[in-house]
């Protein structure tokens, strides 16, 4: 090619041979094919965490640029009860609502393993509440939870289990676990579908040969089911965890973080205190002390999805 | 060790119906295998016997006791997989350890036995591997081990060798008959391949379509088969079967083919004159013609494997295999006399394809 091009015109036809040389380098292609997917990293990733950590550094608020104040705001945080509040809530949010996932999941998980009549609309229907919008199901729940109106509560006075209505959203520990209830509610489904086809790569003749090895059901569940769906359990946890933590719509279209901010969440309190509250500085702070717990989920998740030893070598079965 | 009968056992999956009616004995100690083409119903009685599969009807009894509505893990068997079904996420020793785990047996026992298991297999130096660490005969004799360990009254083998190489599945085949021969132990054996049935066998069960074609012991199986589709599976290179017309003559029987050729059926066959045959003679009952009648055939394909020489030819415008121990340089195209041993021919029923005589 470079010859059909020197025969054109020297001058140009040199300059192109270089081009095409300089193409051919490895590290150079490298940095070429990789550019377009860094940028967009770069662009909507890592400028705008950049940015929210350095924006927790300064007195920032809306409509003001801030100067550099160091730790302030973490110091403020520190003796903050709102925010201590919130940190607890958050934990308590995430490690119960997990529990509730998983448990419930799972056991969705094997229901839809078995053999039932219309199977595959069974499974497309438990995907409901996944494919609803949040802000759409948030809404439901808040007509579930209202303190006049609550179908829980119509229904349990109509069985004469309860003569008041239960204020659910008005009472701190009662509205904790409405909004609970509504995550998990809305989080089943993902972990279900996502376990159950973890269970479908397990070999239907593992649980034949462990039958005839003697185990009992419980066993079969015990020895078969859970190493081999410890895997796919380890990632589907992490990433549970991952977005029960950084929760926000849900909470943010029922309560608001009420009652006495009983269900603010970090990143409901980072967004009042930041966008309706002006303190951007100090909002950019509570989302930047969530970083640590987070880094904490994804070290558990590291460990938690290598490869196990008997995962490894070959599979030619 | 315990005997099983299977007594007109039907299976029926929702409205199809896969098993009609089987009935089988398999003797204390023998070695029986199920063999048939995919989808005869074989896996399935042997699944029905380990009760991984409901009875539809009929009974299964081990060692004297109906066991039709007792759950697998108290029938006292044992069962290698197709695919081993061994647990990955256990060693070699506790894929073999389990059951005798689950069944409450003292460490002490259990350590015995899974290393007396490991020494008659071979497997002393892998168990502290991981299946995905073994080769496929390895993992083989693991699903083995984890079978003997269990001492069972029977022993269940759902075609377990088709997963490996060929080299393999021959050293395998003598391995677990050589085992067979050690523990006395009766078994069951799911094959599609005759070969292996005929080299393992105490008896052999060909089933067809859910029915049992015919049972006995492999070489009688071999030599007198019942009808048609046993006389077409059993053997290999498979049995010449060409379709004609019974002729006597001269005190001699004769089945003339629709092409005019004259094939000899010797004196004692019994078909009568003029009655629709199906004649069968194996590649290796047909020798070379020495003189007298012979049938001319015209040589297509020369294969030499070594042991014997394989020639494919045409007679008249029927295929016809036969098999020499000589090595006989024919070309494409000659034309060899060649003689069925009378002795050996095979008439069956054109119509119901049984045997005839």
């Amino acid at each position: 090619m470079a010859a059909t091009a020197t025969a054109l015109d020297p001058r140009s036809g040199a300059a192109l041979e270089k081009l095409g040389r300089w193409l051919d380098n490895r590290t150079v292609l490298s940095v070429l094919f990789m550019f377009p997917a860094a940028s967009i990293l770069l662009v909507f990733l890592t400028y705008p965490l950049a940015l929210g950590v350095w924006m927790g550094f300064t007195d920032v608020k809306i409509g003001r640029p801030g100067i550099f104040i160091g730790l302030e705001n973490y110091i403020s945080l520190f003796n903050d009860g709102v925010f201590l509040l919130s940190v607890f809530n958050t934990i308590v949010y995430t490690v119960v609502a997990t529990i509730f996932k998983f448990g419930l999941g799972l056991w969705l998980a094997l229901l839809l393993n078995h053999t039932i009549p219309f199977k595959a609309y069974v499974r497309a229907f438990v995907l409901l509440p996944y494919i609803i919008p949040t802000v759409l199901s948030a809404i439901a729940f808040w007509w579930i939870y209202d303190a006049q109106f609550s179908i829980i509560s119509w229904g349990l006075s109509q069985f004469g289990l309860i003569d008041r209505y239960i204020d659910f959203l008005g009472v701190p520990w009662n509205a904790r676990w409405s909004v609970i209830a509504a995550n998990v509610w809305r989080g089943i489904p993902f972990v279900a579908i996502c376990l159950l086809a973890g269970l479908q790569t397990i070999s239907p003749s593992l649980y034949e040969a462990a039958a005839l090895d003697g185990a009992n059901s419980w066993q079969r569940f015990r020895h078969v089911t859970v190493p081999m769906l410890m895997p796919i359990l380890a990632v589907v946890l992490t990433f549970s965890v991952l977005f029960t933590f950084t929760d926000f719509q849900l909470i943010y279209a029922i309560t608001r973080g009420g009652p006495l901010n009983a269900t603010h969440l970090m990143a409901t309190l980072a967004f009042q205190r930041a966008i309706p509250g002006g303190q951007l500085g100090e909002g950019a702070a509570i989302a930047t002390a969530m970083i640590p717990f987070l880094v904490g989920a994804t070290i558990f998740s590291y460990y938690g999805l290598q490869r196990r030893k008997w995962q490894q070598g070959s599979q030619d079965d | 060790m315990a005997s099983v009968d299977v007594r007109k056992v039907f299976k029926r999956f929702g409205s199809v119906e896969v098993v009609h009616g089987i009935d089988v004995t398999i003797e204390e100690g023998s070695f029986v295998v199920l063999l048939g083409p995919s989808g005869c119903g074989k896996s399935t009685l042997l699944r029905m016997i380990a009760g991984l599969e409901e009875i539809t009807s009929g009974e299964i009894a081990i060692g004297g006791k109906v066991v039709n509505n007792v759950p697998p893990k108290d029938r006292d068997i044992a069962m290698v997989f197709q695919n081993y079904a061994l647990y990955p996420h256990m060693k070699v020793y506790d894929n073999m350890a389990f059951g005798l785990k689950l069944r409450g047996a003292e460490k002490a026992t259990i350590d015995q036995k899974v290393r007396q298991a490991a020494t008659i297999l071979n497997l002393t130096e892998y168990l502290d591997r991981f299946p995905r660490q073994l080769s496929g005969g390895q993992r083989q004799r693991v699903a083995m081990g984890r079978a003997i360990v269990r001492d069972p009254q029977v022993f269940l083998f759902d075609e377990p060798l088709s997963n490996l190489d060929a080299k393999l599945r021959v050293q395998m085949r003598t391995e677990i008959r050589e085992l067979h021969q050690r523990l006395k132990s009766t078994s069951v054996y799911v094959t599609h391949d005759q070969i292996e049935a005929m080299t393992m066998a105490d008896k052999i069960v060909v089933m067809r379509d859910g029915h049992i074609e015919q049972s006995g012991a492999p070489l009688e199986v071999y030599d007198r088969p019942n009808n048609l589709f046993v006389a077409g599976f059993i053997g290999s290179p498979a049995m010449n079967l060409v379709e004609g017309t019974v002729k006597r003559a001269n005190g001699a029987t004769q089945v003339v083919t629709a092409d005019g050729v004259s094939l000899p059926a010797g004196a004692n066959a019994v078909a009568a004159e003029g009655s629709k045959v199906i004649y069968g003679i194996r590649p290796d009952h047909i020798a070379l013609a020495n003189g007298g009648a012979s049938l001319d055939v015209e040589v297509a394909v020369v294969e030499p494997t070594g042991a014997e020489t394989l020639v494919v030819g045409k007679l008249g415008k029927t295929d016809i295999q036969a098999a020499f121990r000589e090595r006989h340089a024919f070309k494409p195209g000659q034309r060899v006399p060649m003689t069925p041993m009378l002795d050996k021919v095979h008439l069956f029923d054109a119509g119901s394809g049984r045997r005839l005589g």
